[in-house]
């Protein structure tokens, strides 16, 4: 991608290149209309999806795929709401089924308070979905080891947490994924728990490839207006990162020269 | 017969296929994905596909979703 400076800054999942380093999910919007167009104004090219029951006795419900164009967005089906290493692939296999594409955003959660995955259920779905052919991007905690166990796995993209999903604390640890960023040979995308668009500054800021969240652009006042914070923080935040940040110190340099001071 | 579609017990026709309970339902078939016993059904096996008594269907879709 050529950014607004004439800087090529591409960002390549498994050969595919997106043009914003911003993916959205499509949950907990007032109405379809304000998905859209949330999700147009983060200009994300892709777009996170959940696959449910249909609900039969609901009178005529629109299908998001109605709003949603395949062809304007890449839709990533996820496993959310899974609790198993089984429940999860199965739910990967439905959302293929669906005929968009065999990616799937891989998610094992293990405890119902914290959302947290389970990171033992996340290694066995990945190894299983990558041997039939899934391009796999695993939620994940910001543990290193397991990460490099889901890169060596397979998984295309490798998906730490800032925090807790939902909770919008914003970036808790962020050593833990510059170590991450520093030793994985694939992405790193930051996923869960931004609030706000400073969160999603320094989250780029520590270098990694690009944020994926929902809550922080569904649950804000103005859904649309965040989308377009979001969209400017993670510009700027990766802009910072290649530039290249000035050391930290502990004392003052002056800005203005001390030489030519009145006697 | 007695069927089961996304957990619920339904009343079919004996010999109604996978596309017709969909029609039935009145669902555009493009735009979800039909189990069948745990299996998924293709888009192209549905004409063929016919109901047995006791079958427990899951007809799932895309919703927002993080």
């Amino acid at each position: 991608m050529m950014d607004d400076v004439g800087h090529t800054d591409s960002f390549v999942i498994a050969g595919r290149t997106f043009s914003s380093r911003l993916i959205v999910g499509t949950g907990k919007y007032a109405s379809h209309e304000e998905t859209v167009a949330a999700v147009r104004e983060s200009g994300a090219d892709m777009v996170t999806v959940a696959v449910r029951r249909v609900d039969l006795d609901a009178s005529k419900q629109e299908s998001l795929l109605a709003h949603l164009s395949p062809d304007e967005f890449f839709l990533l089906p996820n496993t959310a709401g899974c609790y198993s290493a089984d429940e999860a692939i199965r739910y990967a296999r439905l959302g293929r089924a669906a005929g968009l594409s065999d990616w799937v955003k891989l998610e094992v959660i293990g405890d119902q308070e914290t959302l947290l995955p389970d990171v033992e259920g996340l290694l066995e779905a990945t190894r299983v979905l990558v041997a039939e052919g899934f391009t796999v991007l695993p939620y994940t905690s910001d543990d290193l080891i397991t990460a490099l166990k889901l890169e060596d796995a397979g998984a295309v993209a490798v998906m730490p947490l800032a925090s807790p999903i939902g909770s919008g604390l914003g970036l808790l640890n962020p050593v833990n994924i510059r170590i991450l960023k520093n030793r994985l040979g694939v992405p790193v995308i930051v996923d869960a728990g931004v609030g706000t668009a400073s969160d999603a500054c320094l989250t780029m800021e520590q270098g990694v490839d690009g944020i994926l969240m929902n809550t922080a652009l569904a649950a804000a006042d103005d859904p649309i207006r965040m989308a377009r914070a979001m969209r400017l923080a993670v510009h700027a935040g990766r802009e910072a990162w290649l530039a290249g940040r000035m050391p930290r110190r502990e004392w003052a340099v002056p800005s203005s020269p001390n030489a030519g001071m009145l006697a | 017969m007695h069927i089961d579609v996304n957990g619920k017990a339904r009343e079919v026709e004996t010999g109604l296929s996978v596309a017709g309970l969909l029609s039935e339902l009145d669902l555009d078939g493009r735009l979800v994905v039909v189990e069948l016993n745990r299996q998924i059904v293709r888009h192209t096996e549905r004409s063929e596909m016919l109901l047995r008594a006791g079958d427990r269907i899951e007809i799932v879709h895309f919703v927002g979703g993080g």
